[in-house]
């Protein structure tokens, strides 16, 4: 019955989805402007795209931000879960305060960032006030380094719930697999590394899929922060994306840079998926 | 069988408190060579505190431990010569069966072959040969504590610490396994220490049982010594099910007195002075009835009220003094509810408690 009751409901979301994809992909090799118009170029919106100095830009910021956000995301996120899993006193304000930014936007946190970043305000200011005349420190304003600064919020938002996660994952680990482990003279950094961790998969895969989340979503806080520059320096594809579509009204464009985007997704997403679940059923 | 005299582990003073709770206060134990001591007590009296600590997964607050005459308080568990089986296995679940079995070791940098060896004869010992490639999701749980045994053997220590290693098992499995650790132990002759709360589990494995309450070991000696001479109320209240049968009453001119029972003392031997109000206890096997009753210090007429029957023996509850009075009877009598029983108590079977701080007189 439940089933029955759902198939609207996935019938809609399927013509929604899969649908608006399609026609995305196929808009893409039509020479649209303001309007969609069924007028085939072939491939000329890709070899324009890939000509683009800004998609380039933007690919390399993506890249850069994603494995940079992964990276501290799960290595940040499970130390402090570790740290804060040695029974600690003030657990649950440590985890409070770590957790709060994660109640903020991405749009609230990118300007809270803007104003710490803000050579005239932040941190530059205050260690300057305290003396140090000569200190610099403007990433939001220096071409080279502007994605680390966006990084920073970024990862000042999500680190807390992949902490969070990460922490009712160690605790669900036994404890009697954690004496076992001593019992046999395992050093505590070996215990996480090869008995801990590869049990918090269910948990890993989680936060994983929330990081990757988090990647997607840069948009809002490069609007928040920096919209982009200084000049194109920290302009990344959804932000490409949307400009060229509604900006620039050059919708054709627009569909090629996302067939581009959901061609990336798929690469990375397929075979992931064929490994989950294809071995899955060989278990 | 047990031992040699020399003394294996020696627990001297020891103190453990979690915060402001004191759950072990002095306590002193000492556990001979070869011995198997099955450290037994309801749940939450410290046991499994009191053996952490001789493994050193607990830091002490106060006293020391020895383990084979070295002072091990400090020492770090992998370091004391201990191996240990835990109630829920504890198997590291990614790793196969070897895995499990080899990975302290390989950490510890024993030579490929030799661990291959120690393995070899675990497996044998412990007839796992078959699932050495498994990993542990794809074992019962009696396979996955014959490997968690398993992986406490490849260790080659002197002692083996258990904490309820068959509570989570099955009522036939646990009673086959308990036959199993029996072997091993008989076949290997190491030292073990074994916490349990099952009495039945404590009376069949033990060379020594020590009761514990209340992180305080209330009587340690054999199975047979602690069942028929309990050393307080509460060990003879704890062992044997149904409970000892007691009477509460006072002692004069050498007969136990309660209600309208008298019981003549003149064979019970007594262990120190009698003085005023006492606990008599009888065990329901040690009731006689019918025309065995006649000529005993005590002959009473009972009426049954519950049968309950096992098979090999019956059990009948009864009443005596408005107070419960069990009787355990062959399984071959033909008993009812409502019928009326002679039952016969000699002093000598009973056990006497002061009732003022519950010892045995
Ligand atoms: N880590 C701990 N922190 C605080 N109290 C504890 C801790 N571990 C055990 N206790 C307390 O110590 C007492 C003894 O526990 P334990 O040794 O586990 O009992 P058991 O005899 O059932 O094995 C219990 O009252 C328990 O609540
Ligand atoms: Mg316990």
């Amino acid at each position: 019955m439940a089933k029955i009751a759902a198939i609207p409901m996935i019938l809609t979301a399927l013509c929604v989805f899969v649908g608006g994809t399609l026609w995305t992909v196929v808009y893409s090799f039509t020479g649209s402007k303001l309007l969609p118009k069924a007028k085939w170029v072939g491939l000329d919106q890709y070899e324009r795209l890939w000509n683009t100095n800004r998609w380039i830009v933007s690919i390399e910021n993506l890249m850069i931000y994603g494995i940079c956000s992964l990276i501290f995301s799960l290595v940040i996120g499970f130390v402090l879960a570790a740290l804060l899993d040695q029974k600690i006193r003030f657990e649950n304000t440590f985890r409070t305060i770590i957790l709060y930014p994660f109640a903020l936007s991405f749009i609230v946190t990118g300007l809270v960032w803007q104003w710490i970043l803000n050579p005239d305000f932040g941190v530059q200011n205050i260690v300057r006030s305290l003396g140090w005349a000569s200190f610099e420190f403007d990433p939001l304003y220096n071409q080279d380094i502007v994605i680390y600064g966006i990084l920073i919020a970024g990862l000042w938002q999500g680190t807390g719930l992949i902490m969070v996660l990460m922490l009712a994952g160690l605790r669900g680990i036994d404890q009697e697999i954690w004496k076992a482990s001593r019992v046999d003279g395992i050093p505590t950094w070996k215990t996480y590394i090869f008995i801990v961790i590869p049990m918090m998969r269910p948990v890993f895969i989680t936060t994983l899929v929330l990081i990757a989340s988090g990647i997607v979503r840069v948009f809002d806080l490069v609007v928040a922060q920096t919209s982009g520059g200084p000049g194109i320096a920290s302009e990344v594809p959804a932000k490409y994306v949307y400009d060229t579509m509604f900006l620039r009204q050059n919708l054709a464009q627009g569909f090629a840079a996302s067939t581009m985007m959901l061609l990336a997704v798929a690469i990375v997403i397929i075979p992931w998926a064929y490994l989950e679940f294809g071995s899955r059923k060989r278990d | 069988m047990s031992g040699n005299g020399a003394t294996s582990v020696e627990i001297k003073n020891l103190d453990l408190s979690f915060g402001a709770v004191d759950v072990l206060k002095g306590l002193n134990l000492s556990v001979n060579e070869g011995e198997f001591l099955v450290l037994l007590g309801s749940s939450g009296c410290g046991k499994s505190t009191l053996l952490n600590c001789i493994a050193g997964l607990l830091d002490v607050t106060g006293g020391q431990v020895f383990i084979k005459g070295r002072n091990v308080t400090w020492a770090e568990p992998s370091e004391r010569g201990i191996g240990m089986v835990f109630q829920s296995y504890a198997l590291y679940p990614q790793m196969s069966v070897e895995g499990n079995m080899s990975f302290g070791l390989k950490n510890a940098r024993v030579p490929k072959s030799e661990i291959k060896e120690r393995v070899a004869r675990a497996a044998d010992i412990l007839q796992i040969e078959p699932l050495l490639k498994r990993k542990p999701s794809a074992l019962s749980g009696g396979q996955r504590q014959r490997v968690a045994i398993g992986r406490a053997l490849v260790r080659d220590v002197d002692v083996f610490l258990f904490d309820e290693p068959l509570s989570n098992l099955d009522a036939k499995l646990r009673a086959d396994l308990r036959v199993e650790l029996k072997q091993l132990h008989d076949r290997l002759d190491n030292t073990m220490i074994y916490v349990t709360h099952d009495q039945v589990e404590a009376m069949t494995l033990a060379d020594r049982i020590a009761i514990m309450k209340d992180g305080i070991i209330q009587q340690l000696a054999s199975p047979g010594e602690i069942y028929s001479r309990p050393a307080n109320l509460y060990v003879a209240d704890f062992i044997g099910s149904p409970a000892m049968n007691l009477q509460q009453g006072r002692v004069e001119n050498g007969h136990f007195l309660a209600g309208e029972l008298s019981v003549p003392l003149a064979s019970y031997s007594f262990e120190r002075e009698v003085a005023g109000d006492v606990w008599f206890g009888i065990r329901p096997e040690h009731v006689l009835v019918g025309d065995d009753a006649a000529g005993a210090d005590l002959e009473l007429t009972v009426k049954a009220e519950v049968v309950e029957p096992l098979g090999s023996d019956t059990l009948v509850l009864t009443s005596v003094n408005g107070k419960r009075f069990w009787l355990r009877i062959s399984g071959q009598s033909k008993v009812a509810s409502g019928d009326s029983l002679r039952a016969g108590v000699n002093a000598a079977d009973a056990s006497l408690f002061d009732a003022g701080d519950e010892e045995r007189l």
